[in-house]
């Protein structure tokens, strides 16, 4: 095997053949009439603009802010995410993770690229890059320091590989000096990467 | 019989750092928009199962140098070649030479919605009573499987402690080969860093993988 490839080496030496070569199949499997390419259209905007972190950011702020619905979302996930309306492709059987004082979950999936789409949308390159997907089991310390998060060791790390079709969403810790705040303020403390395990949530001095 | 899977990449040395991006940031380039629509509308159509199409995603001899999407595409065309819907000859002229044959559905717009809010549900009804419970140890099967698998390299071979219980899923192995859903219990085993990775590794990590039953043995 060579070396794991670059990103940006390996979209710039490609893009033109692979863009041809992308658009040369599209018109191909339209002639043929197993695609409708206003349906590709609908498919690119639902990922690009409704269907991503910002849902699953809503989940983990409602969790903060209502016990009895933290409780929902720890013993049926998929339940409680689908009462906040994100269900379906990729996060058909859910799993809430609570990060503690005492424990830190992170999700990776060493074998593909498994992801619970409804609540965090499309997977970041990071996630389906071969470091991610080696390191993140053997040594996520390593890994955590790369995001900037560091950890003390009486935290047990806890690894989640997502082998089957089950999909993992972490719950990050709510932030000290948030008390008062509504649960649309914390959902914007609620990053990306906090529910993957790789970040924490913002602080409220962070808060853009 | 011999399968070789270049995906599964679980515990290897030697691998680069990981580069965090945006979170807005989601393609680098146009054709990946398009990859990733063809790739959901084709397997739309139900004629293969996302277990086949991670099969053919992983057999790519040259899986490791492409990046994500691009293996998509080329595990795509692979797909439809695969299932006679097109042929290499088409690929090549990149016009159609032969009539379509009939697939069980096309997606259309107004229906992305609705197919992506159900997804593909994977559980079953169980038949049988489940082989192991919470708390107990098992043993992973070791050395190759010679099919697709879910049970990665590292976790074959060890011991570990059943934390959950899922249900009844359709079983990745037979169902990326095309011999049926076969339904097993799938559970979450937990093993600790040291099983895994030997005595240098930390204490305080756990790492778990989800494995359907004929993955595991019980302890003695």
């Amino acid at each position: 095997m060579g070396h794991p490839p670059t990103y940006d080496h390996a979209e710039s030496s490609e893009l033109g053949e692979m863009d041809l070569r992308v658009r040369s199949l599209q018109t191909l499997l339209t002639a043929k009439g197993y695609i409708d390419p206003a349906a590709l259209d609908v498919l690119i905007e639902t990922y690009e603009t409704r269907i991503g972190p910002r849902n699953g950011a809503r989940v983990v702020a409602r969790a903060w802010t209502d016990a009895v619905f933290r409780k929902w979302l720890l013993q049926d996930a998929t339940a409680a995410i689908a009462s906040l309306g994100y269900a379906g492709r990729q996060g058909e059987n859910m799993v809430a993770l609570e990060n503690t004082d005492s424990r830190h979950n992170i999700v990776v999936c060493t074998l593909c690229s498994c992801y619970p789409w409804p609540v965090l949308g499309l997977p970041p390159t990071w996630y389906k890059s071969a470091p991610y997907r080696a390191r993140a089991v053997k040594d996520p310390r390593a890994v955590l320091a790369e995001f900037g998060v560091t950890l003390p060791d009486s935290i047990e790390i806890r690894v989640w590989d997502s082998t089957a079709e089950v999909r993992y969403l972490v719950i990050p810790q709510r932030p000290a000096g948030t008390e008062s705040w509504s649960e649309e303020q914390l959902a914007s403390l609620v990053t990306r990467d906090s529910m993957i395990g790789t970040g924490l949530a913002k602080s409220p001095g962070d808060r853009a | 019989m011999s399968y070789l899977s270049h995906a599964d990449l679980g515990g290897r040395d030697r691998q680069g750092r990981v580069v965090p991006e945006p979170e807005g940031e989601l393609f680098h380039a146009a054709w990946q928009r398009r990859a990733l629509a063809l790739t959901l509308a084709m397997g739309a159509t139900g004629v293969w199962s996302i277990d086949m199409s991670r099969r053919a995603r992983e057999t790519l001899p040259d899986y490791r140098s492409l990046s994500y999407y691009e293996i998509w595409i080329k595990a795509l065309e692979k797909l439809v070649i695969e299932h006679d819907l097109v042929d290499a000859a088409e690929i090549a002229a990149a016009r159609m030479l032969r009539p379509a044959r009939p697939v069980p559905r096309v997606l259309r717009a107004a229906e992305v919605p609705a197919v992506l809010s159900t997804g593909s549900p994977t559980q079953r009804p169980a038949g049988t009573t489940a082989r192991f419970v919470t708390g107990q140890q098992v043993r992973t099967r070791a050395g190759e499987m010679g099919h697709h698998t879910r049970l990665p390299g590292y976790a074959r071979g060890k011991t570990g402690r059943i934390e959950r219980l899922h249900g009844v899923h359709v079983f990745a192995d037979t169902h990326a080969h095309g011999s049926g859903e076969q339904p097993q219990w799938l559970y979450t085993v937990a093993f600790t860093a040291r099983e895994l990775w030997g005595e240098d590794a930390s204490p305080s990590l756990t790492v778990s993988i989800d494995a359907w039953e004929p993955y595991l043995e019980p302890v003695a």
